[in-house]
């Protein structure tokens, strides 16, 4: 059996935030946070532009260590001080970074092999199909693949790095703003893609978003931040039914209430 | 999670074959070309095939059976729809393969052309550059309000003050081991006293320049590259033409001026240093006194030698920065490209500045030099 299964599929959350708080020099982002994911479910999190979403993102994966508090992903302290263990634990979640953070000096196909190639245990041809295989599920075309990000548009690099981040059959799915920049069909195709590969994959997802349509089409637990804090988490209906400004402001508009109306119902 | 596993069962129709547990990368047993040859073996006879008992099926799962199938549907399957959905995108997989021919190996002669055509291509680029800042100059003079004196302090400042401790501790010790490895010799003939011409000449008019060239085209070269590269890579350069700012007049023209301008202060510091740590290991070595050292060096050293160094210095200066802008300006948008220019602006400029203080060294051969 090998490493990457030895971790096993230990029963409770697979994100376990306890009392996190974050400071840059006297700016204060997060204050005592608390935060569970269950498998399989897909959280939205939401709040104003500056709120210190993409910082919590990072601070979930290990990039960036919280003034304090911990965060635990499957079980296990993201910052584990093994390079082994830590290896392997980064190996099962992918991240969609909100400027899609590709690697310039790589051609799309050897970005989203890069990880595949990473793993050492896969043959070129192996690799190949699943380029192609995650490039054709981003709807992106073949010829695409020997283009270098410089040579992208700003909605095929966010695809690209999507495919990416897939590429490890992650079983966590962090995205940051997945579908800004994205034209409505494509936002639409995917929020169906994401859909169909968590009910055949099962994997958990967090995503940061502004787009109503994708929150009432994928998530199915939201979290809201503002004040440095979760001030609403749980359910549509939950949500909605907290008063706060913001959740009044955001949810309040016409579109987002139709689309978190048709969630929670 | 359970692993992969492969069944046989024997039935009224042929045999059959069952697949059940996770097939996905994670789990699948490595490598993964085994577990596909071991499918493809038992299921060389198999009438049948049973999806339906996989719990977890990713793409990797699914370009592993459909490998180990033949790249055909089996005759009789049963599959969950989800699963037969991702089955039938791995169907549709087209490999395209990089078309070849850009990296085939081309003969010597072809080589050689194309490297003399981007060695033209440079030069025309920078004979360019220069061109601009002729135009550029012109139009400042009639508009000084849009001089950009604040890029060209800030780059005076990084470029020279930065620089003077780091050049005069390289001077100074470059004077110890010349003054040093030259009296050993000098000794043996009794010439001792000509230890003063020796370092005096050779200082001052070859040593300080090149050596602060060198030390500049590392330290002020290369950043000026990278930081006009990372403009182009992060489309900076782009958004500054877009708010009307000429990219010439703000980033090029003040680096170029500014190393003109530094560069000759430096080599006197640089020289001068030089001279410190010369006079120091004569005393200390041949015991010649500082006083007739000052003395001698004024007699034995033409001042031309002095202007023929400040005269190395801004043309080396100039030529520094004009390469480092031309290389940052031709940097594309990726780190590999960044990191290459950076490179070949650092070894070019070097190369320059070399070949330049050998056209200085003929045209000067009859200045300075005493009887
Ligand atoms: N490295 C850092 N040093 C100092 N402050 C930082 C740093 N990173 C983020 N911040 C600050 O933390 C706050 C949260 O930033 P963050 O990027 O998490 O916002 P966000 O919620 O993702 O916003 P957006 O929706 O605009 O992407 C901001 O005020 C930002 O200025
Ligand atoms: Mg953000």
């Amino acid at each position: 059996m090998n490493a990457l299964a030895s971790g096993g599929h230990a029963p409770g959350p697979v994100i376990e935030i306890r009392n996190l708080s974050t400071r840059f020099g006297d700016i204060v982002v997060h204050q005592d946070i608390d935060l569970e994911l269950e498998r399989g479910q897909v959280l939205g999190l939401v709040g104003g532009s500056g709120s210190g979403k993409t910082t919590l993102l990072r601070e979930i994966v290990g990039l960036l260590r919280p003034s304090a508090g911990t965060v635990r992903l499957f079980g296990q302290p993201v910052l584990d001080p093994d390079p082994a263990r830590q290896r392997t634990l980064r190996r099962r979640f992918g991240m969609l970074f909100q400027q899609g953070a590709l690697f310039s000096a790589l051609s799309v196909y050897d970005n989203i092999a890069f990880p595949l190639r990473e793993l050492r245990t896969l043959d070129e041809a192996m690799i190949g199909e699943l380029v192609m295989l995650k490039l054709a599920m981003v709807e992106l075309e073949a010829r695409h693949a020997w283009l270098m990000p410089a040579e992208l548009s700003g909605g095929m690099t966010k695809r690209v790095a999507l495919a990416r981040a897939l590429s490890l059959e992650p079983e966590l799915l962090v995205l940051d703003e997945p579908t800004a920049g994205l034209d409505p069909d494509r936002s639409e195709s995917f929020v169906r893609l994401i859909r169909m590969l968590q009910m055949a994959l099962g994997f958990t997802v967090v995503m940061v978003t502004h787009d109503p349509e994708t929150l009432g089409g994928l998530a199915t637990r939201f979290a809201v931040l503002a004040d440095q804090r979760i001030v609403a988490l749980g359910s549509a209906a939950d949500v909605l039914a907290v008063d706060h400004p913001f959740i009044r402001n955001f949810f309040g508009s016409g579109r987002a209430a139709a689309a978190i109306g048709k969630a929670a119902a | 999670m359970s692993l992969a596993a492969i069944e046989t069962v024997e039935q009224a129709g042929g045999l059959q074959v069952l697949l059940s547990g996770d097939w996905t990368l994670a789990t699948m047993p490595e490598p993964l070309s085994s577990l596909e040859a071991r499918l493809r073996e038992i299921g060389a006879g198999a009438k049948a095939w049973d999806l339906r008992p996989i719990s977890r099926l990713d793409s990797a799962g699914a370009i592993v059976v459909w490998r180990a199938w033949g790249r055909c549907w089996p005759a009789a399957l049963a599959v969950s729809t989800e699963h037969r959905s991702l089955l039938e995108r791995v169907v549709a997989i087209r490999v395209e393969r990089k078309e070849a021919g850009s990296r085939a190996a081309r003969p010597g002669l072809v080589f050689l052309g194309e490297q003399a055509l981007a060695a033209l291509d440079h030069f025309a680029g920078l004979l360019g550059l220069l061109g601009q800042g002729v135009l550029d100059l012109a139009y400042l003079a009639r508009q000084p309000a849009q001089i950009p004196w604040r890029e060209f302090s800030a780059n005076v400042y990084k470029a020279g003050a930065l620089a003077l401790p780091v050049t005069a501790l390289i001077g100074f010790l470059i004077g110890i081991v010349l003054s040093y490895l030259s009296a050993l010799q000098l000794k043996t003939f009794g010439a001792d006293v000509f230890i003063v011409n020796l370092l005096g000449i050779s200082i001052v008019r070859e040593l300080g320049p090149v050596l602060v060239a060198v030390l500049v085209a590392g330290r002020s070269g290369s950043a000026m590259t990278a930081q006009i590269g990372v403009m182009r890579v992060t489309e900076e350069i782009d958004a500054l033409a877009t708010m009307g700012v000429s990219r010439s007049q703000r980033l090029v023209l003040p680096k170029v001026l500014a190393l003109a301008v530094t560069m000759p202060l430096l080599v006197v510091w640089c020289s001068a240093a030089g001279l410190v740590g010369g006079m120091v290991s004569a005393k200390l070595q041949m015991g010649l006194s500082y006083a007739f050292f000052i003395d001698t060096l004024s007699r034995v050293v033409p001042v031309a030698n002095v202007w023929i160094g400040v005269g190395k210095g801004v043309a080396f200066g100039f030529l520094i920065a004009l390469i480092a802008c031309h290389f940052g300006l031709r940097v594309r948008p990726n780190t590999e490209s960044l990191s290459s220019r950076t490179t070949t602006s650092v070894v070019t400029s070097i190369t320059v500045v070399i070949l330049v203080d050998a056209v200085f060294a003929i045209l000067t051969r009859n200045v300075g030099i005493p009887f």
